[in-house]
């Protein structure tokens, strides 16, 4: 049986700058691999190591400067939720539209509305304009048209970074089945252990070429252990339309065991007041704690544009590579924005200042400052304790 | 789960460059999309409006009236023998249509940049439901066009004058005329915006003064002899003219003027689907 995906050489070449005097920038470069019908890959890297390029191209959206690929079979791409949702239109309105753009045809549409208005739990404010719908309405609802799609291969987007807890989990439980029906899908995220639940392989792009394929456990293992590239700043590379706040750039910055982050935001939309969070993450992408540095007041829609400047005193820390997740939301239980692993600072030198052996992670990352007081010979009240 | 159909699709990405091409089978098969589009500028153009839908018909009723006012009686310009207000109301639903089309598409790149970056369909389908959207409005701006009507037929001093006889039938031909026109305009304007914007402000302004060189405020029969190729050789001429004869039983069709304009839409059709499919393959990454 032919391959699902044959990817061929492929490359894209972008010109950065002024039309003439701009530099080019390789995007992708003489990417080749094969998906076989059925497959789950995922697809990890870096910031701009060519994941969104490589989705864009396969998606069709942007064409490849040389090399090819060839899809067999229906393709549905979601690159980013609630694509072309109107504003000023009902959900219901909504769910016909998106579908339709998603590739769906109207008559599928309606066979699966009543499920999907159930998955968006939405069934009340269907007649309702989405621009009045919370943040997690309409991300509730642009997910349930998608996770509808019953294309013969599905490409994903970091759509799942948006969304409460509960309702991420969902997602996931839903395209498992959706790949378990025998559907290929590509799924580009940050989140590890959505990566290794749901693919049988996975891709590490580095600099716009393949790095390393076959089982998502080694693959993952080795982009963690090449986590290491300066990663202390991190901008958004486009807006994203459906976060009403988000984050467009932070700079983080160690000194000594302090952290100073300096963060920038915008709100693009309403949203309620809300509060930022930042976990701390080991190499291996354990998250070790979470910041949660109390904004008075909290960030309101008032403006369009906030800064941040964090510090945060961390515990003493084995020397490693940590990294950052940016988090913002009104309530612990709702999203506005999280931006998985934006940042990451390395520990270089023992907390412990006269230690004489190496440190490992098997015994955690934390040495809590402690202190022995050595009395030789002395019986701590031995004869108190066996008084009768 | 349903069983997954042997794929029939097969998709070949690579870098095309050059021949004339058309989707033909993925337009038609996202053509529910094209209606849910039309549906979507429809319902959302007047959203929290208090008159709603109402604005598509008071839009060119309220220029008809001022028309009738500054050009009929102020500057005596005559209309045909048809009264002034049916006179323009005729010639703003053929001219309005076309001029929303052409700036319409024409934004087809600008207006649709953030979905174009996120999801593909045939880009095609995005002015054509432009086109397809303004038509139905056309279809109800013909509900006041008939109330002055029947209104100057009944209590209209030139009430022999007007006609709509057998001719209406044929209005949607001239309409048809008028879409495949301003849909190929606008598919080299919006080909051409997709690279340099200048193309966007210069549209605004040059539909603007397009209105004067199409018979809208005067009829072509009262063009001076000297003045008349200039008329004749503007390709949005003749279908206005045209569509007045069919609406009002009053206008100028000029064979040979026509076929000027049916040959000139022809070609801007093709260069149009030419430019704008080429520049469709390159508009994310310069747009």
């Amino acid at each position: 049986m032919k391959p699902v995906i044959e990817i061929e050489k492929l490359s894209k070449l972008y010109r950065l700058g002024a039309r003439g005097a701009g530099e080019d920038f390789w995007a992708l470069r003489d990417v080749s691999f094969n998906v076989a019908t059925g497959d789950v890959l995922g697809i990890v890297g870096r910031n701009g190591a060519g994941k969104s390029t490589l989705l864009k191209v396969l998606s069709r959206i942007t064409q490849p400067t040389s090399g090819r690929a060839r899809l067999r079979g229906r393709v549905a791409s979601l690159l980013e939720v609630g694509t072309g949702f109107h504003p000023e239109l009902s959900g219901r309105e909504n769910i016909f539209l998106n579908g339709a753009i998603l590739g769906m045809r109207r008559a599928e549409i309606a066979r699966k509305f009543d499920e999907i208005v159930a998955f968006a739990e939405i069934e009340q404010f269907l007649d309702t304009p989405v621009k009045r719908y919370s943040s997690g309405m309409y991300v509730r609802l642009a997910f349930a048209v998608a996770a509808h799609l019953e294309p013969e291969i599905l490409i994903v987007d970091e759509v799942l970074a948006v969304g409460d807890a509960a309702f991420q989990k969902r997602c996931l439980g839903k395209m498992t089945e959706v790949a378990r029906g025998g559907r290929t899908i590509l799924f580009v995220s940050h989140n590890m252990s959505a990566v290794q639940t749901l693919c049988g392989r996975a891709v590490l792009l580095e600099k716009g070429s393949v790095a390393a394929i076959g089982e998502p456990a080694e693959v993952l293992a080795r982009y963690l252990e090449r986590g290491g590239e300066d990663a202390s700043t991190w901008t958004r590379d486009e807006t994203a339309t459906t976060r009403p706040l988000q984050f467009t750039s932070a700079r983080a910055n160690l000194d000594g065991t302090t952290l100073h982050l300096d963060l920038k935001m915008r709100s693009t939309a309403r949203h309620r007041p809300s509060f930022i969070a930042v976990d701390i993450a080991s190499g291996l992408g354990q998250v070790l704690m979470q910041a949660l540095p109390r904004a008075t007041p909290f960030i309101t829609d008032a403006h369009p544009e906030h800064a941040l400047n964090l510090t945060i005193a961390l515990p003493p820390l084995i020397p490693g590579h940590y990294t950052l997740t940016l988090w913002a939301g009104p309530h612990n239980t709702e999203t506005l924005d999280a931006v998985e692993r934006a940042l990451s600072f390395e520990i270089e030198t023992s907390p412990t200042a006269d230690r004489t052996f190496s440190h490992s992670a098997n015994h955690g990352h934390i040495v809590p400052p402690s202190t022995a007081e050595y009395r030789p010979g002395a019986l701590v009240a031995a004869s108190a304790l066996c008084e009768p | 789960m349903a069983e997954l159909s042997t794929p029939q699709h097969e998709v070949l990405i690579e870098n095309r460059s050059g021949w004339f091409r058309i989707e033909a089978r993925e337009l038609w098969e996202y053509r529910d999309l094209l209606v849910l589009l039309v549906r979507r500028d429809l319902l959302a153009r007047y959203q929290q409006t208090l008159l709603g839908p109402l604005w598509h018909l008071l839009q060119p009723v309220l220029t008809t009236l001022v028309f009738a006012l500054v050009f009929s009686r102020f500057a005596g310009i005559p209309t045909d023998g048809v009264p002034a207000p049916l006179f323009y109301l005729c010639g703003l639903l053929g001219w309005n249509y076309f001029a929303q089309n052409v700036v319409g598409s024409g934004g087809a790149f600008i207006n649709n940049q953030q979905l174009f970056s996120k999801v593909w369909f045939p880009r095609l389908i995005a002015p054509m439901a432009i086109v397809a959207a303004n038509l139905i409005t056309v279809a109800l701006q013909l509900v006041p066009f008939l109330a002055f009507f029947a209104y100057y037929k009944l209590f209209g001093t030139s009430a022999g004058n007007v006609h709509l006889g057998w001719s209406a039938l044929l209005a949607p031909l001239p309409l048809l005329h008028l879409a495949a026109l301003s849909l190929g305009i606008g598919l080299c304007l919006a080909a051409s915006t997709a690279r340099y914007r200048d193309a966007m402000h210069l549209t605004q302004y040059v539909v603007q003064l397009w209105l004067f060189a199409t018979p809208i405020i005067y009829p072509l029969s009262h063009v001076p002899e000297r003045w008349g190729w200039l008329i004749r050789a503007n390709p949005v001429s003749a279908p206005i003219e045209t569509l007045r004869w069919c609406l009002l039983g009053r206008g100028t069709i000029d064979p040979g003027a026509l076929g000027w304009s049916v040959g000139v839409t022809v070609v801007l059709l093709f260069a149009g689907v030419f430019a704008f499919q080429n520049a469709a393959r390159s508009a994310v990454d310069t747009v």
